[in-house]
């Protein structure tokens, strides 16, 4: 499975400047744990300490949030893209 | 509804040409009202395209002055502006570009106290703010006015964009139900934003508030946009209306505003941390008094700008790094503007260490102490 995995600018700083990162997971919970395997830094940013996602990240599977399908169990196909959308609040 | 006088006439034109907006369109727009929640970079372009679209009443809410630094964005102020309220400047722009609409001043802060008698006043709101508290009261005050909110936000080369608050649709705590904690998220003025970007959104958001006053089109309710200006890219997310919303389900929570500042851990505590002076810390240094200067900023500021022999980890990094720091030492703390340092100085206090904050940070050094130093 080739999962892309697409980081918002705020976070690239801990993947090596990437916007996006190709992982193989069968869920979006498989994917997002390649993930820190590989870029340990995101996981204290997208993740609380008892291992849930921060409430002010989003996380998407192409168009739909993943809350709205099966959340972290949400499984995923080849050619799909999880994208991680944080809260932000910049205006002026 | 008020009719358009001849001189409108001539000016609408390429509006009443067009049979989706027509005399009848255009007088909708004449007899509708907008509120733009900040006069910064989102609602620079967002005023200035609704008054020239002839939004016959734009109001305004602000309490900000007009600094150098805003005029990498914010264009409706302009360099003669530095100094002056934003509003007095917006409305001065404003009023040259279209002497036939009215433009309203709040120079206020919004509150829970404020915001839904000042909601009310208007068809439209527009959330151009900078912060979290703001962008969650915008969001309860506009479902409990049953106002719809043309959203926007940017964030360094990132923007989000979405309508909420209308009926059937999702508001903003559909899509993010809290508020990240304070200094998780840095801000605008920490770390910045590309100068072309707000005028972006802030553009799409006035497109958003005609096109609810006008009916026409779809809206973008029920949907996210992001934009990344690196990637030249625009992606669109579905949102769905959360029937658990504490504010906008068949049974909410929230009934009335709240205390955002609280909610969102904004407020300052009553008992402050130790804080000394940019001179204080200039005579420590002279007399060799022994203490850690520690930086909180990020790398690439320490190299734009640092008053030597600071020790530099980032705030971000504080959690995982505090432990390299001697427990025995003094600690003296800057960032660039005070902010970040004073969140740093609460987290060591709260880890036993005797740490005091440098107020106005190293920005205050440069204008007071080192001129040498550059500002940033």
């Amino acid at each position: 499975m080739s999962i892309e995995i697409r980081l918002p600018t705020a976070l690239r700083a801990f993947a090596d400047k990437q916007e996006k990162i190709i992982v193989n997971g069968n869920s979006v919970g498989d994917s997002l744990n390649e993930l820190f395997t590989t870029h340990p830094r995101l996981r204290q940013q997208l993740m609380t300490a008892d291992g849930k996602l921060r409430s002010f990240v989003n996380v998407y599977i192409n168009e739909d949030d993943a809350r709205d399908k099966q959340g972290m169990a949400t499984p995923v196909k080849d050619g799909d893209t999880i994208i991680i959308v944080p809260a932000i609040a910049g205006g002026i | 509804m008020e009719d358009l006088t001849k001189a409108e006439l001539a000016r609408y034109d390429r509006h009443l040409i067009m049979s989706e907006v027509g005399p009848e369109g255009q007088k909708k727009l004449k007899n509708a009202s907008v509120l733009c929640v900040g006069a910064g970079g989102l609602g620079s372009p967002l005023a200035l395209y609704l008054a020239a679209a002839g939004v016959g009443r734009i109001g305004i809410i602000d309490f900000d002055v007009v600094d150098e630094s805003n005029l990498q964005r914010q264009i409706i102020h302009d360099t003669a502006s530095v100094g002056t309220s934003k509003l007095a400047s917006a409305k001065k722009r404003l009023n040259g570009l279209n002497p036939f609409v009215s433009i309203e001043l709040h120079e206020m802060r919004l509150t829970s106290a404020n915001a839904v008698e000042l909601f009310k006043r208007y068809d439209v709101i527009a959330d151009g703010t900078d912060n979290f508290a703001t962008r969650y009261l915008v969001n309860d005050a506009c479902v409990l006015t049953g106002r719809p909110n043309a959203y926007g936000s940017i964030f360094r080369f990132e923007g989000q964009l979405s309508v909420f608050g209308l009926k059937d649709g999702p508001c903003y705590r559909c899509l993010y139900p809290e508020p990240p904690p304070p200094g998780l998220v840095p801000s605008c003025s920490e770390a910045g934003v590309l100068g072309v970007l707000p005028g972006v959104i802030g553009t799409m958001q006035a497109i958003e508030a005609l096109k609810l006053i006008l009916g026409i089109g779809r809206p973008l309710s029920g949907r996210l946009m992001l934009y990344d200006a690196l990637e030249q890219s625009w992606r669109t997310l579905k949102v769905k209306k959360n029937p658990a919303c504490p504010v906008c389900s068949e049974n909410p929570s929230i009934k009335a505003p709240i205390d955002y500042e609280a909610f969102c851990g904004l407020k300052e505590k009553p008992v402050s941390n130790p804080e000394i002076s940019v001179q204080d810390l200039k005579s420590m240094l002279d007399k060799k008094e022994k203490f850690i200067l520690l930086d909180v900023r990020e790398p690439h500021e320490y190299e734009i700008a640092k008053i030597p022999g600071s020790t530099l980890i980032p705030l971000g990094k504080l959690p995982e790094r505090f432990g390299e720091l001697d427990k025995a030492a003094k600690l003296v703390v800057h960032c660039k503007m005070g902010g970040r340092s004073a969140k740093a100085v609460q987290f060591l206090r709260e880890k036993g260490y005797d740490a005091t904050n440098v107020a106005g940070g190293i920005n205050a050094w440069s204008e007071a102490v080192d001129p040498s130093v550059p500002q940033y």
